[in-house]
């Protein structure tokens, strides 16, 4: 087995040790320190792209997200800063304002990691313009839907398909707000012969974007957990 | 290839240009295409080869002369006169000259600003060498720096003439040159790679299109000197399909290169190997940061990933990269053949050597330049750009495209470099500069702007993909009339959000045509917010009496 | 101890927030010991008071009727109250406002209608543009989530209020 280093560190002033492949995200973890994370999702490759994760270090003015950057030796953290609750608030903010979504009608509704946000960063309503964009519904697959009107762009569901299931069926297409989920080149869901029909996406998924059909609002639960035991079955039968 | 070859080659070529009598050298970048200059140059060789001159008339299709809004343009026997607007009919006038006095209404005198203020180490030959003969290249001692780096000195060496050169990254960040190139060195991976970043995007630049399609075999030596530095033997030029003739001229140098193994395995019967692709960009701008650049090689969707690791350290498909811009690389050449102190000499204290600039906009000499760094903005657009287009006034220059800013009158003494770009508000960028008269709008300019950064945002990160179109609905309210105070409040919030949280260099700089529009022209924004007036007449306001009727 | 004035207003919602208002049960006399209800859809007057000191509105600003209210509600009143994500999101009145209110109104009396129906015009009042959240016409003080806000978090908020204290939801409310 090869050696680890151990590093030194604080974390909102309290003193923590991690082994040096560890991330920020991942030893506050470890010390029950909270930091709001989004498109993180444990067994999943890290994206970054959320921006909810993005925390202080002593002597740098940049923003760095947890979830992507390492310890090192003499970091010192802040998770919570005046700074950062207002970044977080606001980004939440833009999440509500680029699609539709409506908690009251959605099938995620009280099972919703972005309405568990709003509550946890403090969002009292939405001071942006909502953007009401037109979107549609791809309800082709005989057992699961999409509903971009509640994505959030997270790609959990691509990198579950692409890095677990290994079908990489879901991609993204076009770019900046024209950005969007498409199944295969663009086919609908239900005609595509990639797709295993496995429902990982559908389980980690943040949101009510992607759901098991004949389920009524707030009906939908997810199962997020299972990737690090699924990895890891994995390897131990190898 | 040997060397005894390599000499040989030179010489014959050179040989070959001095039995001529004439050079007659026509331009055949891009700019002077498109004015039909191939089709001059077609004539003109109709025309030598009917009065039977071909002997000592030597015409040459040559790289970019720079000064682009008098196009075509025609050298003739370098530099005795200066040909400008040529047109195909004038072919016939030009030869009959060639002995004789020049043709007075087509000459341009080249004793004035635009040219004798410029420097040029990038554009060096540029406009002297067939954009499509490595003969012609090797008669001006093309590949004499590889040769030179290659036989006589080891990589460390090779690095410390950069590192002493002060040479920093061209594409717009301002990193140090030699920094970067050590990094690559010490690191320990498998393979190692080089990659030319010809994914030139900003609106209104075009000195790498030029470099490339004027002397593509300075780039190529370029790059294989780097991979000899950083011990890589394969690189990659990225760039985008929007560059036909570059694209073309590149891959025939690439090739006439490989003939002539100063590409590929034992380099001048030296133990290096170096390779040279070529990838084509579909046009997405974020494909030139450098992340998202090395994804798309990748053939991966082009979106950038958060730093560090930086490429240097795990770049394309995970091994250590370096990735330099093609001015950056331009400049290699010049500095191993008259070493790093030389270069040093030239620019300020922290930007050394020169910069090449895109003059474009709202200024007589649209065109292609290259001056020290440390010149002042009003000597680049009164003096070598000759000033504001008639009977208008200046109003802003546009630095950096839509990472940049635009910067006033009251700026226009301050030297140009890296730090002092960013003091106020705008940055190096790779080299657009676009200079903006009073008849234009600040706010529709800023709105230009975001409305090209929330299209070419990758949709990746949050603040960047909804930021931006946020602030360009909010500029397209603050154009139409139709924005209050309120509006404007949560614009410069939503600058500070996406400028701070966004995941790169796109998001983090798309603020500031904005940011400095709102610093040096904050009143014409409250002009079109309380007055419901544009200052310049370019938005269409609707009167609220109108809207009533 | 005066009494407060408690108005309470329905815009564009389902009445559902006012249903959970009345979901208080008993503890609506308690209620009743604090605050004097001054107008509301529960009682019996015509014309919104002058000086009142908290409000709860429920639903979006949707029809032009919607928008005179509440700017008046803004000038008699102290303290607005967005009540409901209706209130505060525009929720699901705004799920129209992807599309014209033309198509809108000719989907739901025309379209969908199995006898020849007809797009009513008269004494009905006209559809904006766009439902919109209250804080997007006046300004509002407190925000109070919920499809439909919880009885409890509203009579958290009104007891907080009652004795002079700005109530932080923060904790208790979440939207939908």
């Amino acid at each position: 087995m090869s050696k680890v280093r151990i590093k030194t560190l604080k974390i909102d002033d309290r003193d923590v040790g991690a082994r040096e492949d560890q991330t920020i995200l991942e030893v506050a973890r470890d010390n029950g320190i909270h930091i709001p994370t989004l498109c993180q999702l444990d067994g999943l490759t890290n994206l970054g792209g959320c921006r909810l994760c993005l925390v202080e270090i002593k002597g740098s003015n940049k923003l760095l997200p947890s979830c992507v950057t390492a310890v090192e030796e003499g970091m010192e953290v802040s998770t919570n800063t005046e700074r950062l609750q207002k970044h977080r608030r606001s980004i939440v903010e833009l999440f509500f304002t680029e699609r539709n979504h409506v908690c009251a009608v959605c099938v995620s509704n009280n099972n919703c990691e972005l309405q568990n946000l709003a509550k946890q960063v403090g969002m009292t309503h939405v001071h942006f313009p909502y953007m009401y964009p037109a979107l549609s519904v791809d309800a082709t697959h005989d057992r699961f839907a999409l509903d971009h009107n509640r994505c959030v762009l997270c790609t959990r569901c691509v990198r579950v398909c692409d890095e677990i299931e290994g079908a990489h069926t879901l991609d993204v297409r076009g770019r900046g707000i024209e950005a969007y989920i498409i199944t295969d080149l663009e086919q609908v869901w239900g005609e595509s012969e990639t797709c295993t029909s496995c429902g990982k996406c559908v389980n980690v998924c943040p949101t009510g974007a992607l759901f098991e059909k004949n389920k009524s609002v707030a009906e939908m639960k997810k199962q997020t957990k299972f990737l690090p035991y699924l990895t890891m079955m994995r390897g131990a039968r190898r | 290839m040997t060397h005894e070859e390599f000499i040989q080659l030179g010489e014959e070529q050179r040989k070959k240009n001095e039995q001529y009598k004439h050079s007659i050298d026509v331009c055949v970048a891009a700019a002077c295409v498109s004015m039909q200059s191939d089709k001059i140059k077609k004539s003109i060789e109709d025309e030598v080869k009917k009065k039977e001159l071909g002997t000592s008339c030597r015409i040459r299709g040559v790289g970019c002369m720079g000064l682009c809004a008098e196009g075509p343009l025609i050298n003739i026997d370098n530099g005795k006169s200066l040909y400008c607007n040529v047109k195909e009919e004038d072919a016939q006038e030009i030869v009959s000259a060639i002995d004789k006095e020049p043709v007075e209404r087509l000459k341009l005198s080249a004793d004035v600003p635009f040219f004798n203020r410029q420097l040029k180490i990038a554009l060096e030959d540029s406009c002297n060498v067939d954009t499509e003969s490595l003969d012609d290249y090797l008669a001006q001692d093309g590949y004499e720096a590889l040769f030179d780096v290659l036989t006589k000195m080891s990589p460390g060496e090779a690095l410390q003439e950069v590192v002493k050169s002060g040479l920093r990254g061209r594409g717009g960040g301002g990193y140090p040159t030699g920094l970067k190139w050590s990094t690559v060195q010490i690191a320990v991976t498998d393979k190692k790679y080089v990659i030319c970043n010809a994914d030139e995007g900003d609106p209104g630049a075009f000195m790498d299109r030029a470099m490339l399609e004027s002397n593509p075999h300075k780039i190529l030596e370029g790059m294989a000197i780097a991979g000899y530095v950083v011990g890589a033997d394969q690189g990659y030029i990225y760039i985008r399909a929007e560059y036909p003739l570059a694209i073309k001229r590149l891959r025939n140098a690439i090739k006439q290169a490989e003939r002539k193994n100063l590409l590929g395995n034992n380099i001048l019967g030296t133990p290096f190997n170096f390779g040279i692709e070529i990838r084509l960009g579909a046009g997405a701008f974020v494909c030139g940061e450098e992340t998202a650049l090395i994804a798309s090689i990748e053939g991966q969707r082009g979106s950038p990933r958060p730093r560090p690791p930086y490429p240097a350290e795990s770049g394309l498909w995970e091994e250590s990269t370096l990735i330099n811009n093609v001015e950056t690389f331009a400049n290699i050449v010049p500095i191993m053949k008259k070493g790093g102190e030389w270069f040093a000499s030239i620019g300020t204290e922290k930007s050394k050597g020169t910069k090449v600039f895109a003059l474009a906009g709202s200024i007589k000499n649209t065109g292609l330049i290259e001056v020290p760094m440390g010149i002042s903005l009003r000597d680049v657009v009164f003096d070598i750009g000759g000033g504001i287009l008639e009977g208008r006034k200046f109003k802003a220059v546009q630095t950096g495209g839509p990472s940049g800013g635009c910067i006033p009158e009251s700026h226009l003494d301050m030297p140009i470099d890296y730090e002092s770009l960013i003091t106020i508000g705008s940055m190096m960028g790779s080299g657009g500069m676009i200079v903006i008269d009073d008849s234009s709008c600040m706010v529709d300019v800023a709105k230009f702007f975001m409305d090209f950064c929330q299209s070419e945002s990758c949709g990746k990160c949050v603040p960047c993909r909804v930021g931006t179109a946020q602030m360009h609905t909010i500029l397209e309210k603050i154009t139409n009339g139709s924005a209050g105070m309120h509006d404007f409040q949560l614009l410069e919030e939503l600058c500070d959000i996406v400028k701070n949280t966004s995941l790169c260099g796109l998001g983090q700089s798309a603020a500031n045509p904005i940011l400095s529009t709102i610093k040096f022209f904050r009143e014409e924004y409250l002009s079109h917010i309380h007055d419901k007036h544009c200052p310049a007449g370019v938005c269409k306001i609707k009167k609220e009496e109108e809207v009533i009727s | 101890m005066t009494k407060l004035k408690l108005a309470t207003v329905w815009l564009d919602g389902c009445s559902g927030c006012h249903m959970s208002f009345l979901d208080l049960d008993e503890k609506i006399i308690e209620i009743a010991e604090k605050f004097d209800i001054v107008y509301s859809p529960l009682v019996d007057m015509k014309e919104y008071p002058e000086d009142v000191d908290v409000v709860l509105v429920e639903g979006a600003v949707s029809s032009d009727e919607d928008y005179e209210k509440i700017l008046k509600i803004r000038k008699r009143s102290k303290a607005i109250i967005a009540f409901g994500d209706c209130a505060i999101t525009a929720n699901v009145p705004s799920m129209r406002n992807r599309f014209k209110v033309d198509e809108v109104l000719k989907r739901g009396f025309i379209e969908t209608n199995t006898d020849n129906g007809v797009i009513p015009n008269k004494n009905i009042p006209l559809l904006r543009e766009r439902a919109v959240p209250v804080y997007e016409i006046v300004d509002v003080e407190i925000f109070l989530q919920g499809c439909p806000p919880s009885a409890d978090l509203i009579y958290y908020a009104l007891s907080e209020l009652a004795e002079g204290r700005i109530p932080d939801v923060k904790e208790r409310a979440k939207f939908g």
